[in-house]
């Protein structure tokens, strides 16, 4: 590769490049991100390769694995351009007949189609999928164009162009203005303006000019993986994204402090930033222009709190990852000490768009005070698993129902939990608020990194609260007794609760309890940690009544408070729950109505799962 | 030098001291754990919590990183700095029931009933005594392992480093360990023995004794 001296140059190569590409010649793509591995996409993968290079293809037919293209439900994908048909569910069995039968038949193999759930119609392209067609893919559409391991494929779709146009037409002050007037804030979950972080950093002094810029790539949130995806599937819009920053603030220096836990993030980021510094887009002199640059990668040993700003930097110093009182900001003394300006992946991915399609152009998108889109994992109970992009003030209705595709098995929504464990369960009552920094705020939860964990009737709220309490006292530091003591007394009584030992005034003294350990915390992990219990008794209250009260778990979820029998009008006597049942604890003769030693049952559900008459009852 | 109000009463102090240090200048006793004079302040027992009011609204913050800004409105014992203290002061007790320092500030702030589960930890993990062997021993042999309730303070490995020289200050220091209770049984995690719980007379106007403070203003002497 040869270093780009100029903007000529780098326009020269991306000529180049998009010569090499004819987009009407036929490319495959298979989607090889943790979402696709863990469903042997890389066996699909190879597969395709293999079958090419057998039948002579490879050099008439494209192939691209790409990071994950947002859709995890129906990985492994195989999609066919031009024409964009999508198989889904694909195994290397599958590969041949694709190849044979699709790509050079050009045939479509119905079989392999996505399903629509709602209209039960095979849907051939990708683009017709609801689940794409409803979203605003600014920023994840690039996944399905590049692979991560092509800075060219970057190259191919403008990549790197708003690095030039900041460097050589616009002056620093101009890009944060442009931010600002973009409206961006940021999307790690704080939801602070971006502009105002930068300018605060830019103009904080620094004796020796040191100033950082650091992307926080600690996702931690359980079921939320949207930074993960951005990493692995387009690595270079964040890079991109960090230099026009760290020029906007003044900043030569920049960590990517990344999760060990995700190691495709971690290997495809440092082989971007490679290809970056071979082309002179990262490192001293970018393109020619004097501005020198460069990041590194620093990995978390994953602590949740790591993800916080303060602890952040004392990890990324060598020092224990706990956080520190922010009266002086980290924008005025940050790492080591210096200015130190950190910004969630999400948000730095945003920072190209908007310098290179104007302020104008993304505070057209979305809502009053929060502008462009958002990326949510919408996990849980939901038909359609995987990343959303939505602009701003869409409802979560339109998430649940029009993009997720409602709820599995014909199940009623009961709640969503957005902005991961610190969030808070919103009830169906709420369902068509308007997904925004402000709102969800205003419903006691947040949008916190956009973790959207839907919960359909069989889930019982005390029991949710009770799993996210025990995953916070878990991950926090330890370092202030609300949030260490607090939350741990707080699971002691939620445990109790849900095993039947609630006692009446349990209810108010969560109450009080999470008032104190919002308030008195030091850090945001505390200062949000009661949120699960707080939201889940201001709009579930009656279920905690009645596990104290009653002694019953409405949603038949708490194993202390319930008891499985067989309704005797509905058991055939077919003996498949009998046969489940790991502890020998149905007895009945075939053909007559089958019966649960109460004594011997462990209430695991197989017996209620196995059953094809819905003869096993909860009560 | 910065102006600020505290409880009402106008004061000054210079750049760079903390909301605890002005108050406790003035006379204002704000009950501290975490926190001595000799070492850097750490923020982490929160006792010292006061009350922030800005903006129309307010916060909590420890007065002990707490720095003074000009015109910042703090209450050191507004009613909601008081409930939180008392919770707060509830856990404490709870995850160290036989520290005698603790009983008697819990005793003092009318506690006489702890509504929590008692988890003798037998350390409340202030870190005083890391601090003090890293910054007055400058020796750094103890330090904090682990997190959430599994934090614990430990020299490395397990093993006692070369860089203790049983000065014996971290026992010195120590809040709970130094004076054990030795009151015995203990009914829901206080006996209330360790100080006198009946309402006491106040005083007329505060000269800033530095005597403890109870639920019902300063004890008569």
């Amino acid at each position: 590769m040869k270093r780009l001296r100029s903007v000529a140059e780098l326009e020269k190569l991306r000529a180049r490049v998009a010569r090499q590409r004819d987009p009407n010649r036929i490319c495959i793509v298979t989607s090889v991100g943790t979402c696709g591995l863990a469903r042997d996409a890389d066996g699909v993968a190879q597969a395709i390769s293999r079958t090419l290079s057998d039948l002579g293809l490879a050099d008439t037919v494209d192939f691209r694995t790409t990071g994950c293209q947002g859709f995890c439900e129906i990985e492994p994908v195989v999609v066919i351009y031009p024409q964009r048909i999508v198989y889904q569910h694909v195994t290397p069995v599958d590969v041949p007949k694709i190849i044979s039968e699709s790509v050079v038949g050009g045939k479509v193999i119905k079989k392999l189609l996505y399903v629509d759930p709602s209209t039960g119609e095979k849907v051939t392209r990708e683009q017709d999928i609801p689940f794409y067609s409803k979203q605003n893919r600014l920023v994840l559409d690039s996944n399905r164009l590049v692979d991560p391991h092509s800075i060219d494929d970057y190259l191919a779709i403008g990549g790197y162009s708003a690095v030039s146009k900041a460097l050589f037409d616009m002056e620093p002050m101009e890009i944060i203005d442009e931010i600002r007037q973009a409206g961006l804030r940021g999307r790690g979950g704080g939801g602070f303006p971006t502009a105002r972080k930068w300018e605060a950093c830019r103009s904080a002094p620094s004796l020796d000019g040191v100033r950082y810029v650091i992307c926080n790539a600690d996702e931690g949130d359980p079921g939320a993986y949207m930074d993960r995806s951005l990493l692995e599937g387009n690595p270079h819009s964040v890079i991109e994204g960090m230099t026009i920053g760290a020029y906007a603030i003044g900043s030569h220096d920049g960590y990517v402090y990344v999760r060990h836990e995700y190691p495709l993030a971690v290997a495809n980021l440092g082989i971007a930033l490679e290809q970056a510094r071979e082309y002179s887009l990262l490192g001293e002199n970018i393109l020619g222009s004097g501005f020198d640059f460069d990041i590194k990668i620093s990995r978390g040993g994953g602590a949740f709190i790591c993800g916080e700003s303060t602890a952040l930097m004392a990890s990324l110093e060598g020092k224990i990852g706990e956080p520190r009182p922010k009266h002086v900001h980290t924008v005025t003394s940050g790492l080591n000490g210096k200015p130190s300006n950190l910004n969630n992946v999400e948000t730095w991915a945003n920072v190209p768009l908007i310098i290179n399609n104007g302020a104008d152009w993304y505070s057209g998108i979305g809502t009053e005070a929060s502008k462009g889109t958002k990326i949510f994992s919408l996990v849980g109970k939901i038909n359609n698993t995987g990343l959303v992009e939505v602009p701003m003030g869409i409802t979560l209705r339109e998430i649940i129902y029009d993009i997720g595709g409602g709820i599995p098995d014909g199940k009623r929504f009961k709640a969503v939990q957005t902005g991961g464990p610190s969030g808070g369960c919103i009830p169906e009552s709420l369902i068509d608020l308007p997904v925004d920094f402000d709102r969800l705020t205003e419903a006691g939860s947040m949008m916190g990194s956009g973790g959207m964990i839907v919960m359909d009737e069989d889930t019982c709220m005390v029991d949710i609260a009770r799993y996210f309490v025990k995953f916070l006292t878990e991950e926090s530091c330890g370092k202030c007794v609300p949030c260490r003591e607090g939350l741990d007394r707080m699971l002691d009584i939620l445990v109790d609760i849900t095993e039947g030992r609630g006692r009446e005034e349990d209810i108010e003294l969560l109450e009080e309890l999470g008032v104190v350990i919002r308030e008195a915390s030091l850090c945001a992990l505390g200062g949000t940690a009661p949120n699960p219990v707080l939201s889940t008794i201001r709009y579930f209250r009656d279920e905690y009544e009645a596990h104290i009260r009653d002694g019953r778990c409405p949603a038949g979820v708490c194993k202390a408070l319930i008891t499985f029998t067989i309704d005797e009008d509905k058991c055939t006597g077919c003996r498949v729950c009998a046969r489940e049942c790991p502890q020998a604890a149905i007895s009945g003769e075939k053909k007559l109505l089958h019966t649960i030693d109460q004594d011997k049952c462990i209430k695991c559900g197989l017996c209620r799962d196995s059953c094809k008459f819905d003869a096993v009852t909860i009560s | 030098m910065i102006e600020l109000t505290i409880d009402g009463i106008n004061t000054r102090a210079p750049e760079g001291t903390t909301v605890l240090e002005a108050a406790r200048e003035m006379g204002i006793v704000i009950p501290t754990l975490c926190y001595h004079e000799g070492l850097s302040p750490y923020g982490a027992c929160r006792v010292c919590i006061v009350e922030v009011v800005k903006d129309g609204g307010s916060s909590l913050e420890a007065s002990c990183t707490l720095p003074v800004e000009e015109g910042q409105v703090i209450l050191t014992n507004s009613e909601k700095v008081s409930k939180t203290r008392r919770v707060i002061m509830e856990l404490l007790v709870s995850s160290c029931p036989n520290s005698k320092t603790l009983q008697d500030m819990a005793a003092n702030m009318g506690i006489n009933k702890v509504r929590f589960k008692i988890k003798d930890r037998g350390c409340i993990l202030c870190g005083l005594c890391v601090r003090y062997c890293k910054e007055q021993m400058q020796s750094g042999g103890i330090g904090f392992v682990g997190r959430g309730t599994s934090r614990k303070v430990a020299t490395a490995f397990d093993i006692t480093p070369e860089e203790c020289r049983n000065c014996g200050g971290c026992e010195w220091i120590c809040p709970v360990c130094e004076r054990a209770c030795t009151a015995g049984s203990l009914v829901d995690g206080l006996c209330g023995g360790c100080q006198n719980l009946a309402p006491v007379e106040t005083c007329p106007v505060c000269v800033g004794c530095s005597e403890s403070v109870g639920p019902h203003g300063h004890r008569v002497y």
